[in-house]
């Protein structure tokens, strides 16, 4: 439903319900932390962004129009082609599909039923991969600083404040000491 | 009642990352379907990373779902701001006007 239906704000919809679900099989397979993470960051963060820029962008307006030009399209063949082969390559996957019952447990990082998902992960996360998790950091940054980048224009007859002159004033050039006389005050020049 | 297995959770992750691909390939509309589908391809690695996970009982799938999640998240977030000010410039995002880089 996200690639086949029309209109791309029902594909953004259907794009939210896909997230929930997966959450919600993350709650229940045990993986709390991950789940909500999921609730919160994907239906509440990027599939908004989603909507926001198919919103913005204007383009739920023009699927009519799209879809009655028939230019030739020299992509399909090429499509078809990948999907054939990667159809393929699943196929002789699924065909010889076998996978241990039991798994080899590993030595380290068992999941310990006495603490909470959440505890676990911290654990991990805040010691053994740490540098990990700073570099995740510092990739957030960079996406942040990018996206403000790339989106911003500048536009003339913005009233800004200048940073440089505010900083710059003096006592001398900005105060002075005058002498008011009776009954005429102080002639201000501004 | 039956029992929900490994099994059906990769055959889950497999069945979204084949959605994730037909759509990348078999996409006629705009570019916001493609990165749609980038984000159900990392949806899927990220079901088999858990899957995996909590079946063979060790943490550091969920801390690398962690990561693709922190990956994804800024992915989208650059792929987004790249099509707003590719929109302001050319006025369209359709996929088939989109050849300024053909030879």
């Amino acid at each position: 439903m996200v690639i086949a239906s029309r209109n791309t704000v029902h594909a953004v919809f259907f794009l939210i319900l896909d997230f929930i679900s997966v959450g919600c099989l993350f709650i229940m397979i045990g993986a709390e932390f991950l789940g909500m993470i999921m609730l919160i960051v994907y239906v509440g963060a990027v599939a908004v962004l989603f909507l926001f820029v198919v919103m913005m962008l204007n383009v739920a307006e023009q699927k009519q129009s799209w879809f009655r030009d028939k230019k030739k399209s020299t992509h399909i063949p090429v499509g078809l082609i990948v999907s054939i082969i990667i159809l393929a390559e699943v196929l002789v996957v699924v065909g010889g599909w076998q996978y241990k019952p039991d798994f080899i447990k590993t030595d380290a990082l068992i999941i310990d039923g006495n603490l909470t998902n959440t505890h676990m992960l911290g654990n991990v996360l805040y010691t053994q991969y740490i540098h990990l998790f700073q570099v995740a950091g510092v990739i957030l940054l960079l996406a942040m600083i990018g996206a403000i980048i790339l989106t911003y224009t500048k536009r003339e007859g913005v009233k800004t404040q200048s940073y440089f002159t505010q900083i710059s004033r003096e006592r001398k050039t900005s105060i002075s000491l005058e002498k008011a006389e009776f009954n005429k005050g102080v002639k201000v020049d501004d | 009642m039956i029992s929900v297995e490994l099994g059906h959770y990769l055959a889950l992750g497999g069945v979204i990352f084949l959605l994730g691909v037909v759509g990348i390939f078999l996409n006629r509309k705009n570019v916001i379907v493609i990165l749609m589908s980038v984000e159900l391809i990392l949806l899927s690695v990220n079901i088999n990373l858990v899957a995996f996970s909590i079946y063979s009982n060790d943490i550091t799938g969920q801390i690398f779902t962690l990561f693709i999640l922190t990956v994804a998240a800024a992915e989208a977030a650059i792929g987004l701001a790249i099509i707003v000010s590719y929109y302001r410039n050319k006025g369209s995002i359709r996929v088939q006007e989109i050849n300024e880089m053909k030879g």
